[in-house]
């Protein structure tokens, strides 16, 4: 991408340009840290004050297919730091290849993660649509703060895939710049979803 | 290709990670349990920073900036908690 490449006259030189970009994306990452931080602090409040209710409805979840999709964002985030070492090496093709491998395991996730959501509607644990097994109280807060959560990291999982894409078209070029400033971004981006799953899977669905 | 072979030292080393925490969900270890769960998730969390967000070889600054997000983090989580963890305790 040539916009990255050529130096921009705020910066004395190409090396702290660069910097300054991994350097604005890791601080908005850190605000996205936090806003998952409020509602794992939420989550942590009712797990404290209602353990009974908590565990029951933690072990509702169907925590198989979640563990499932924690390999897939795993694998998925192992990819796409392979994808930027081809892009530092200069293998612009390979690096194509490996962001459609890991698109295609992010798509894996949203599938399987609908499926879940599928499952719970059946099982009759979704608050206000299908609450014919819910108990209301604890039981209705944790499906609530279940729906959040995961909503909005299917989300950002939605736009960790848009950033993955744009590496193909129609930032295609940046897979040539091989200081990878915009591909590094983009793994940053992918990487810190999969972290923020990585506390989830273990609150929502592992607390018995 | 020294990077290739971390990387995917890391994933199994994850891989492995999560098999562990889901075999300690079944363990009988009561109350023990949310320590266990989440001592593993910093674990994966240390080998996903440092390799695939490669910390490792960023600069202080940089490291600092991601760092940021997780100081405010324990900050907001040890006043939530201190608050609500202690309501008990005085009459």
């Amino acid at each position: 991408m040539n916009e990255v490449r050529r130096l921009q006259p705020q910066f004395p030189t190409l090396a702290r340009q660069r910097d300054a970009d991994h350097f604005g994306m890791l601080i908005f990452l850190s605000t996205e840290v936090l806003i998952f931080g409020g509602i794992f602090a939420a989550l942590f409040v009712l797990r404290a004050q209602h353990s009974a209710e908590y565990a029951r409805s933690s072990t509702q979840m169907h925590y198989w297919l979640g563990g499932i999709n924690t390999a897939v964002l795993l694998t998925s985030s192992a990819v796409v730091a392979l994808m930027v070492e081809a892009v530092k090496a200069g293998a612009a093709r390979l690096a194509k290849w490996l962001i459609l491998g890991a698109i295609a395991l992010g798509l894996a996730f949203v599938a399987i993660k609908f499926t879940e959501y599928a499952l719970e509607y059946r099982d009759g644990v979704v608050p206000l649509l299908s609450p014919a097994h819910l108990h209301a109280g604890p039981d209705t807060l944790f499906m609530d703060l279940y729906f959040v959560a995961t909503g909005l990291h299917a989300l950002h999982v939605f736009g960790g895939l848009t950033l993955l894409g744009s590496l193909i078209w129609p930032f295609g070029r940046a897979r040539r710049d091989t200081s990878a400033v915009f591909a590094g971004n983009a793994a940053l981006y992918w990487h810190l979803v999969d972290v923020i799953w990585i506390f989830l899977y273990p609150t929502l669905y592992l607390a018995r | 290709m020294k990077a290739v072979r971390t990387i995917l030292v890391a994933w199994v080393a994850l891989l492995a990670l999560l098999a562990l925490t889901i075999a300690a969900s079944f363990a009988p270890i009561g109350q023990v349990l949310p320590f266990v769960s989440y001592g593993i998730a910093i674990a994966k969390t240390a080998i996903v920073v440092w390799i695939f967000m490669e910390m490792r070889v960023r600069d202080g600054l940089q490291r600092i900036a991601l760092a940021t997000g997780f100081a405010w983090l324990a900050i907001l989580l040890i006043l939530v908690l201190a608050d609500n963890l202690t309501r008990g305790w005085t009459p």
